[in-house]
């Protein structure tokens, strides 16, 4: 993987930069030291580091505007970071970028029940708002994996999602409003608590443009009154052909789980073996989750189980009270921990229709024999959302590549079958270089056109999200003196 | 004038490319809006792509008109969630709405509240700009991070950064049943806070509205559950019990007429036939009130429980005046004296023009309209 060579004359520029900065932050706020920027130096995606030239941790929307003031004056690339949990490689710095970190700004500013809505500052963590409504049983919906430790400046930046996003949509749908700051130092309110824009929708490419446009310091996020009760239903089935068609029927029925997540065998056998969740051993297993009184659970599963009834199940287990839901989840919560107990992994979140998943499945798994590595899938199956969990050993010379390679394969199979390469993860730098697989120049023109509007000057997270020929000339050019 | 209807994409991008001048860009027209320039309309590039009910998804061409696309929905029980709004009524329009149209102004209905707005359904695009170059964006699936979401962008973008020609979009199954509590005789703060309420329930409420009382008639509030038969049943009933303070109410599960009051509400049928200019305001629910004292309207009908307020005042009023420190803002839909769309803060209108410079360099796709 590429990134830009760094610019000396940005190098060069460091104990200027770190005087500048020291005016409109406090001392503890900018982190210089070369050991202490190595906290920095990658997210989530660990095969890639390098740490920044420094990092900043502005404590209000003023302290985030005089940096990028700064920092566009001095033609210094910014990247900004939420908690670092991003799997792509969105917050992976270059040796010549300030990482601004939004992590002192975790405050909730309103909250709001008559209107359903709750202000937070975007460093707060995802289940931390959801957290600040609990008292009066609101809650946040889009619900990533990382949502202990993931803030909502980066799920605005990928416009995450969730396993619950089947009912309640990903993160640009719960959004409102934001209060950001542009590369120049301008701040703008976009939205509000209001449901709709006044002009265009910028609110709506803000959202998932990975960190690129503007710097999130505040956003109005939509709140919901918790269901009544929830509870899964476990299926086991012979095949991953009847599960999908399973899958199918249940959603063409009417009913609308909050989720429908989807195993397959080396993934159910990895989760059995580490946590010991009693799945049955089967080719494919499907977790179905229904919400509401208790009427109406029993309702819905009765509903859904008929309808799997029809396909033969292997295993038909609804949950009958608290301890056994949790027993039913626990293996699907424990699947990324189960394969990471095996060995290294590179998770990818490939979406595809829901039609395609049994030809995508048999696919995935004859490229793992033709790259002989070993692959487990256990993925949002409701919304066609993959994920893949490729396993490698990073101490083996030449492992890493291989499961790239592999990976590629398996996301250009997901444009092929009608899908996309990232259902929620993001670009970043995974996937940057696939990006002409999904789209033409033109598209891709089209969406480099909204990045020199919000920043001409390609400042903020800019070897990101494009194949870096195509943004080569818009990078800030070195200096001539060089 | 003659309209020009390109048949196809390519047709289109000939056209925009080869323009000397402002095109006036719509689908059915239904919208109300009138803008300089050679009428361009997206009618005649109509058709579904594909269905797959299985994955709730759909694709068409932009001009398919929306009751073929209902239509065929129906078919397989299925339905457009977001409850798209036929303005023909309010305009006094006669054509046929596109689902180009639709997603091109963003139109969405009382389930908005719930199910999310049009912008949130449609999952990709193509388009063609003002230079004539043609480009797509999104997929045709559920979850889709691949990039900017110049989805959301293009929806509610009246055809100014370009024009929508094909559209991808997620489709939901038709509730079974459909519940509607009704109170009458609430005044506008009683009847916001009581359908706050009901939206703050766990109950999935799907709809709350409020007909403002007037001449003709007393205030009336609905609240709309809908699913399987006996789940609406219950949340109704707990609807109730939970509205109580806000007076007696009743429920209505009759299929027809419960469809014909959303009906109502949805394309803002009490003004119809009456005179005046109608303005669509967007606010937070608890605003509504407020907006309501200052204006004085001759008629309101107050959707998504509040936070959509259609207001009806004589001709020339300035209700983005009158709106002074609420935050939010005003379209004009029908009426003269003022621009469509309410002008934005400073940085803000920055951005947009400059995204309409980038689109549509040469300015030329429904110019003036959005600013």
């Amino acid at each position: 993987m590429e990134m830009p060579t760094p610019d000396p004359a940005v190098l060069s520029k460091k104990a200027q930069l770190i005087d500048r900065l020291l005016t409109v932050l406090p001392e503890d706020a900018v982190i210089h030291d070369v050991m202490e920027t190595r906290v920095y130096e990658c997210d989530a995606l660990t095969a890639y580091k390098c740490p920044p030239l420094l990092a900043v941790l502005p404590a209000t929307t003023q302290e985030v505007s005089d940096v990028l003031k700064i920092c566009h004056d001095m033609s210094v690339p910014v990247v900004p970071r939420g908690s670092g949990t991003s799997l792509a490689g969105g917050a992976l710095p270059t040796a010549d970028s300030v990482i601004l970190g939004v992590a002192r700004m975790n405050a909730v500013l309103e909250t709001d029940y008559e209107n359903r809505v709750i202000r937070v500052q975007s460093g707060r963590t995802n289940l931390s708002v959801s957290g600040a409504v609990e008292e009066e049983d609101f809650f946040y919906a889009p619900d990533p994996s990382s949502q202990l430790a993931c803030a909502i400046a980066g799920n605005i930046a990928m416009n995450s999602g969730g396993a619950h996003c089947l009912k309640y949509g990903v993160t640009t749908n719960n959004l409102l409003g934001v209060t950001m700051v542009l590369m120049d130092g301008t701040v703008v309110e976009i939205g509000g608590a209001h449901l709709d824009s006044a002009g265009l929708d910028l609110l709506g490419v803000v959202c998932g443009s990975e960190g690129q446009l503007g710097v999130v310091t505040e956003a109005t996020l939509r709140i919901l009154h918790k269901p009544e009760g929830a509870r899964p239903v476990l299926m086991g089935f012979k095949s991953n052909e009847v599960a999908g068609a399973c899958v199918s029927d249940i959603i063409k029925s009417g009913i609308l789980p909050v989720a429908i997540e989807f195993m397959d065998r080396p993934c159910i056998r990895a989760c059995e073996a580490f946590a010991g969740a009693g799945y049955p051993d089967c080719e494919a297993l499907l977790i179905v989750e229904v919400e509401g009184s208790e009427a109406e659970i029993a309702s819905q599963l009765s509903k859904i189980t008929d309808i799997a009834r029809r396909h033969d199940p292997v295993e038909l287990r609804e949950a009958q009270d608290a301890e056994e839901a949790a027993r039913i989840w626990l293996g699907r919560k424990s699947a990324f921990g189960a394969m990471g107990q095996i060995n290294d992994y590179m998770c990818l979140d490939g979406t595809i229709p829901v039609s395609s998943l049994p030809f995508v499945l048999r696919r995935i798994g004859e490229l793992s024999k033709q790259f002989g590595i070993a692959v487990g899938n256990v993925f949002h199956a409701g919304d066609g959302n993959m994920h893949p969990l490729i396993l490698f050993d990073a101490n083996k010379p030449g492992d890493l590549e291989t499961c790239e390679a592999f990976g590629a394969e398996v996301l250009k199979l997901c444009v092929e079958a009608g899908g996309c390469l990232t259902g929620e993860h993001g670009v970043g730098v995974e996937k940057r270089d696939l990006m002409m697989h999904q789209y033409t120049e033109t598209d891709l023109a089209a969406q480099v056109a909204v990045k020199d509007v919000f920043d001409p000057n390609w400042l903020l997270n800019p070897a990101k999200v494009f194949p870096l020929a195509i943004t080569e000339t818009r990078r800030a050019p070195p200096v001539a003196a060089e | 004038m003659v309209v020009d209807c390109p048949e196809t994409e390519a047709e289109l991008a000939e056209r925009i490319a080869a323009a000397a001048g402002p095109l006036a860009i719509n689908g059915g027209g239904t919208q109300g809006v009138t803008v300089d320039g050679n009428p361009v309309s997206t009618r005649a590039m109509a058709g579904l792509e594909l269905y797959e009910p299985g994955a709730l998804t759909m694709v068409a061409r932009a001009g398919t008109p929306v009751v073929e696309i209902a239509d065929a929905l129906a078919r397989e029980n299925q339905q457009l969630a977001f409850e798209p709004r036929d303005l023909r009524g309010l305009t006094g329009t006669s054509g046929e709405p596109t689902i180009g149209g639709v997603f091109a102004t963003n139109t969405s209905g009382p389930r908005r509240v719930q199910a999310g707005a049009a912008r949130d359904f449609l999952l990709g695009i193509r388009f063609v700009d003002g230079a004539g170059q043609v480009a797509k964006n999104g997929g045709r699936v559920m979850k889709n991070v691949t990039g900017y979401d110049l989805v959301k962008l293009m929806a509610g973008a009246h055809g100014t950064l370009g024009v929508l020609t094909e559209v991808s979009f997620k489709v939901l199954p038709k509730p079974e049943c459909t519940g509607v509590v009704r109170i009458v005789g609430l005044a506008d703060d009683r009847a916001v806070a009581a359908m706050s309420r009901a939206l703050g329930s766990p109950y999935d409420v799907t709809g709350a509205a409020h007909l403002m009382g007037g001449a003709d008639g007393a205030a009336v509030t609905l609240i709309r559950v809908e699913g399987f038969a006996e789940s609406v049943r219950y949340r109704a009933g707990e609807l109730q019990k939970r509205l109580s303070e806000y007076g007696e109410s009743t429920v209505e599960t009759d299929a027809e007429l419960a469809a014909a009051a959303w009906k109502r509400v949805r394309d803002v049928e009490p003004f119809h036939d009456r005179l005046g200019a109608v303005w669509r305001i967007s606010v937070k629910p608890t605003d509504a009130p407020a907006v309501l004292a200052r204006l004085q309207p001759d008629g309101a009908v107050l959707d998504w429980g509040g936070g959509l307020i259609w207001a009806l005042v004589p001709d020339g009023r300035d209700v983005r005046a009158a709106m002074n420190g609420i935050a939010g803002h005003a379209t004009l839909i029908r009426g003269t004296g003022f621009p469509r769309f309410q002008p934005e803060p400073g940085p803000v209108a920055a951005l947009s023009a400059g995204l309409r410079a980038q689109f549509d360099p040469r300015g030329i796709l429904n110019p003036g309209l959005m600013g």
